[in-house]
């Protein structure tokens, strides 16, 4: 499978940019996922690498070809839209063999290949039905098996999922899981599901406003964020942002807050040497709060979330309403007093002004 | 009781003046056109003087040499033009459905024949036809190419004819393509193309298929307005020469006013009635095949979906 790279990649619409200077290297069959919130460009970086919409600048290489002025169908890819984009008047197996017909493929083929396909999505009963016939779940399949069918190098999806209901979104989600580990190709995942992005890709690409904020593995993303926007936009509840000052306690570093006091361990003060005295930004997962009651954070208790195995706190710290996670076997009530301790090694240090990692 | 019974009346109350009106201005000459077609009268004879004579003019008219003549003028014309304008209209459609700068205004121009009055067309166009100082004929000249006979020979004048009505109403057919085009589902032309559709196969798979309920009904719509076609034709050769452009409209206005037969042109406009009323259930009958399928379509649906729910 072909490695696709973007090059200074751009698009303007008239005096707009709306995507400026992308680069994006895409390994062979890897899994890669744009998200980021709606109208940060995600889209229009995939429909660019589709063709269906042009370069304003920079290049899009596969395999070192550069296929920024190539039609789409001279690009070897396959797309799952959002509205699905089934052909109205064509039955399930029409639609699905439609790229195969229009490639004269002999017609054994056509079928073998559609047949299989159906298989394996559960779409075998419904071969003859119009897409009118079909539920939401059966039209995103349908949609699936179209690009499958074709056995092009790259797939490319842009909100697969996003126009089904919870439950049937959960559920195919695992399926696409299931799906990824069979078939090894080159595939681009848009999404502004954070979720999504974790479970499906073998790496994330977060972007924000037409730029890439951090590409990176899942576990990347989440245990190193390089900016505030990736810290707060992976992970669910979001990472707590406290306004906190550099303070020096008998020689030891430590971060002062309205209601905080955290010494660092030696490492984590290492990066603040430029930030003495200064005002900084702590993140904190809502799960990284240790319940302990020797602990010198104390957190009154306004919003007690009960979700199943966990329960999410709300109260405030620092000025902030903050988020805790704590496990949903000692029942929380609003009101409660509770104590809390933070492990040093867990926090994350922001610049206030660029919102950089520290 | 009383409340709701008037809330059940008020929409036919808002109706009656538009059914009072229709009622005298359209059920009433059917109706005398249908007990006229049964009569053998003559305009100098009041309506009760004429002689009773069953279906006797229906029967004439079967075995009547003009009336096929000019029935069949009729088919030929309507088949014709209401071809050739789906073709042109829906072709230009295709092709002007993009966008480009200064495409509305060409849109704009391209409408304009449909805006102009039936008989102001016949004027135009029998002055361009005209055989010495016409548009056409001087363009020939100049190029030194023999007159051609527009008007004045049989199949010619057939020709300008259609040549005419094709230039007023294939902007009816276009604005209509048009809309149906710009309406398609824009993610279905994606998906084609990176299927590796190219452009005429973007048209015959997918717009063309998906545009044909409209494009049915359209020409459904012009084939009932050509069989009815009279000012131009009546401007332009007023059926002749010979007999070679006399649609019904116009033998049907012959008989009565040159002939003198006015039951017998009523027996003449009700077949022509009869065959317009058979266009018009067809347009019916398809819009609710098209209904009913839509309505199909929703319930399977729906009811895969209940079963998605219960898997
Ligand atoms: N045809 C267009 N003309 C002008 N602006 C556009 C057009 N298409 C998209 N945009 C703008 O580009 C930005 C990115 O859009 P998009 O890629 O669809 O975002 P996403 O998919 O991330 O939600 C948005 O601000 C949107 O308004
Ligand atoms: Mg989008």
């Amino acid at each position: 499978m072909p490695e696709i790279r973007l090059d200074g990649l751009k698009k303007a619409y008239g005096h707009v940019t709306v995507i400026e200077d992308l680069n994006l290297q895409m390994e062979d069959s890897e899994f890669t996922v744009l998200v980021g919130p709606s109208g940060c460009g995600k889209s229009t970086t995939l429909r660019m690498i589709a063709g269906l919409e042009t370069v304003s600048g920079g290049a899009i290489l596969i395999d070192g070809k550069d296929v920024s002025q190539l039609e789409p169908k001279d690009r070897d890819l396959a797309m799952v839209f959002q509205d699905y984009a089934l052909y109205p008047h064509m039955n399930v197996a029409r639609n699905m063999s439609f790229a195969l017909r229009l490639a004269r493929y002999p017609k054994a083929e056509i079928d073998d290949r559609v047949k299989k396909v159906a298989a394996m999505l559960d779409l075998s009963p419904y071969l003859d039905r119009k897409p009118g016939e079909l539920s939401g779940g059966q039209r995103q399949r349908v949609a699936m098996g179209r690009a499958l069918v074709r056995d092009a190098s790259t797939f490319l999806f842009d909100e697969p999922l996003s126009n089904l209901d919870a439950k049937l979104r959960g559920q195919m989600r695992a399926e696409l899981a299931l799906m990824r580990q069979r078939i090894r190709k080159n595939m681009i995942y848009v999404t502004h599901d954070q979720i999504e992005a974790m479970t499906l890709g073998d790496r994330i690409v977060v972007m924000r406003q037409g730029k890439i904020m951090q590409a990176g593995s899942p576990e990347d993303l989440y245990g190193q964020p390089q900016n505030m926007f990736v810290a707060g936009f992976i992970g669910s509840p979001p990472m707590n942002f406290l306004p906190v000052e550099v303070g020096d306690e008998n020689g030891r570093i430590t971060l002062v807050g309205s209601d905080l006091q955290l010494a660092l361990s030696n490492a984590v003060a290492a990066r603040l040497a430029n930030h003495k005295s200064r005002s900084i930004i702590l993140g904190v997962r809502p799960s990284h709060f240790i319940r302990d009651d020797a602990g010198s954070i104390d957190l009154q208790i306004a919003l007690s979330e009960y979700i199943g195995a966990q329960s999410v706190l709300t109260s405030e710290l620092c000025g902030r309403p903050v988020h805790v996670e704590v496990s949903a076997l000692k029942p929380v009530r609003a009101g409660e007093q509770l104590r809390f301790s933070l492990n040093p090694d867990t926090i994350h240090l922001f610049d206030p002004e660029t919102e950089a990692a520290l | 009781m009383s409340i709701q019974r008037a809330s059940r009346l008020t929409p036919y109350v808002f109706l009656a003046p538009a059914a009072a009106v229709m009622a005298i201005a359209l059920l009433y000459p059917v109706c005398y056109m249908i007990y006229a077609s049964f009569l053998d009268w003559n305009p100098s004879q009041r309506i009760g003087e004429a002689d009773w004579i069953g279906l006797r003019n229906y029967i004439n008219l079967l075995s009547d040499e003009s009336f096929h003549e000019s029935f069949w003028v009729t088919l030929k014309f309507a088949a014709l033009v209401v071809g050739a304008e789906m073709v042109i209209g829906v072709g230009l459609a295709l092709i002007l459905d993009r966008k480009l700068r200064g495409m509305s205004v060409l849109r704009t121009i391209f409408i304009l024949p449909m805006m102009i009055a039936p008989i102001v067309v016949g004027l135009v166009w029998r002055y361009m036809y005209h055989p010495t100082v016409g548009l056409f004929n001087r363009t020939l000249a100049d190029i030194g190419v023999s007159p051609v006979p527009w008007l004045s020979d049989g199949d010619w004048a057939f020709a300008s004819v259609v040549i005419a009505d094709v230039w007023q109403w294939t902007p009816f057919i276009f604005i209509l393509s048009l809309a149906a085009l710009q309406s398609l589902p824009q993610s279905a032309l994606e998906a084609s193309r990176i299927d590796g559709a190219s452009g005429w196969q973007q048209i015959w798979h997918i717009k063309l298929p998906l545009m044909m309920p409209v494009l049915v009904v359209t020409g459904l719509l012009r084939l009932i307005d050509a069989f009815k076609v009279l000012e131009v034709i009546l401007v332009l050769t007023n059926g002749g020469p010979g007999l070679s452009t006399e649609i019904l409209a116009l033998r049907i206005s012959r008989t009565a006013s040159e002939f003198r037969e006015l039951g017998y042109a009523a027996a003449m406009a009700n077949y022509l009635l009869i065959l317009l009323m058979v266009l018009t259930l067809g347009m019916y009958f398809y819009n609710k095949v098209i209904e009913a399928r839509a309505v199909r379509l929703r319930k399977a649906a729906a009811a895969a979906a209940a079963k998605e729910e219960g898997a």
